[in-house]
């Protein structure tokens, strides 16, 4: 077979037409099931997101016996909140203080704590961030509004095992006696990739 | 040696274009089908994660960089399907089945989609293998990021990391070593360390000196520094 004649090649050449193509065939044979689809679709656009990422912070931000929990087995931490499954076998915990702070990145493809953050957002999977966290990442953290003070070192965590990271942000100041659910709310995505900084909403 | 996907550290790629945090999670329905059928696919058992993984990276670079991300999933998985004879090329090129498959009875069925989703995959495992480093040991990767067991196969060491000397930060247990499983050559669990490195170890100039790059890496990449 020539070095290009993929067999992926005899595919219709719109993505959406492939994407059906596929799925007709794996349905003919028995071997998809479309109502599976559904489920599947269903739990990462509703039930798997940001949120469950969130609900974790904020706790530890509130519990300190959890926070330690947290940082001495993620894993089982966040499982006891019922936060576990694919693409979060294995997790760790990364605090951001003011000396360090902690930003994720997967160089080799786009892995990313599911189970806690959902399925990653487009600019992660990117050519761009891929390439340039690890070797430029206070360009790419200016490209998101963030800005480092210098006395602060940056650590970027390429995920290039089964081990998932999850970035624990740094408590803005006045949010004393707020509410876990409060916190929850302010909590962002990007903040939990170490890509953002959680503020006080003007 | 490397191939397409190993892009950490590569220039020219442009500013990160940030989507808007109330930006859908899948753009396109078809995103969604992508990845639905792709994570029903892997449900029949025929491959492991580091196959598919190994699938995508093979794209040649030329589809690599033209696909969009879940078209390089679409490819990836219509080349594994074949591969495994899961479906023929012929039937690719039809659009339709041949007839039913023997692979039948494993099909993910609605109901069994919420334990399958939140079972996952755990890597760790039993091994044999010693652990050889301890946290503060310093060690130095590989001289060429390449699988040593299948020319041009599956390897987790970026390119931009080969050579480099850093120091144990923490041993996660045994892992699944992906140069051998992603070749059905078995799990070959081994010991996992994260590995700090210095920036400007890893790209001459660092941005500020101080920061540092932290990677997974098992005990075959690493030997004493």
């Amino acid at each position: 077979m020539p070095h290009d004649d993929h067999d992926h090649s005899v595919l219709p050449p719109d993505p959406a037409l492939r994407v059906k193509a596929l799925e007709t065939i794996l349905t003919e044979k028995g071997l998809i099931d479309p109502a599976a689809l559904d489920a599947i679709i269903d739990t990462y656009q509703n039930k798997v997101g940001p949120q469950n990422g969130a609900a974790v912070v904020a706790r530890a931000w509130t519990e300190p016996e959890f926070h330690a929990a947290l940082m001495a087995d993620a894993t089982a931490a966040v499982s006891e909140m019922g936060f576990y499954g694919r693409q979060g076998e294995h997790l760790v915990a990364v605090e951001n203080t003011g000396d360090v702070h902690n930003m994720v990145v997967c160089t080799l493809c786009s892995c990313y704590p599911w189970p806690l953050l959902g399925i990653p957002p487009a600019w992660y999977k990117s050519d761009a961030y891929r390439a340039r966290a690890v070797r430029e990442p206070r360009v790419v953290l200016s490209e998101f509004g963030v800005t480092l003070p210098d006395e602060t070192k940056l650590r970027v965590w390429d995920s290039t095992a089964e081990v998932r990271y999850l970035v624990i942000p740094r408590r803005p100041d006045g949010t004393e006696g707020w509410s876990v659910d409060d916190l929850a709310a302010i909590i962002s995505r990007d903040a939990m990739v170490g890509c953002g900084l959680v503020t006080v909403p003007a | 040696m490397s191939r397409i996907h190993d892009m950490g550290g590569r220039f020219g790629d442009g500013k990160v274009e940030v989507d808007a945090p109330d930006a859908p999670v899948f753009a396109e329905d078809w995103h969604a089908r992508a990845l639905a059928v792709t994570l029903a696919c892997g449900a029949l058992g025929q491959w492991n994660l580091d196959t598919s993984r190994h699938a995508r990276e093979k794209l040649s670079p030329r589809d690599y960089t033209r696909f969009s991300y879940y078209e390089k999933w679409m490819a990836g998985l219509a080349d594994l399907l074949v591969a495994k004879g899961v479906l023929t090329r012929e039937e690719l090129t039809k659009g339709h089945a041949d007839g039913p498959s023997q692979l039948a009875e494993r099909c993910l069925v609605a109901e069994n989609v919420p334990s399958a989703l939140s079972k996952g995959g755990p890597v760790d495992r039993p091994s044999d293998v010693a652990a050889k480093f301890a946290p503060g040991d310093r060690v130095t990767t590989r001289a060429r990021a390449r699988n040593t067991l299948v020319d041009g196969g599956h390897t987790r060491l970026p390119t931009y990391a080969q050579g480099a000397t850093g120091t144990i930060l923490r041993l996660h247990g045994a892992h699944v070593f992906p140069d051998s499983n992603a070749h059905g050559l078995g799990e070959a669990p081994e010991p996992i360390y994260a590995v700090v490195f210095d920036a400007a170890e890893l790209f001459g100039a660092p941005e500020r000196v101080g920061d540092e790059v932290i990677l997974d890496l098992w005990q075959s990449y690493l030997s004493p520094a």
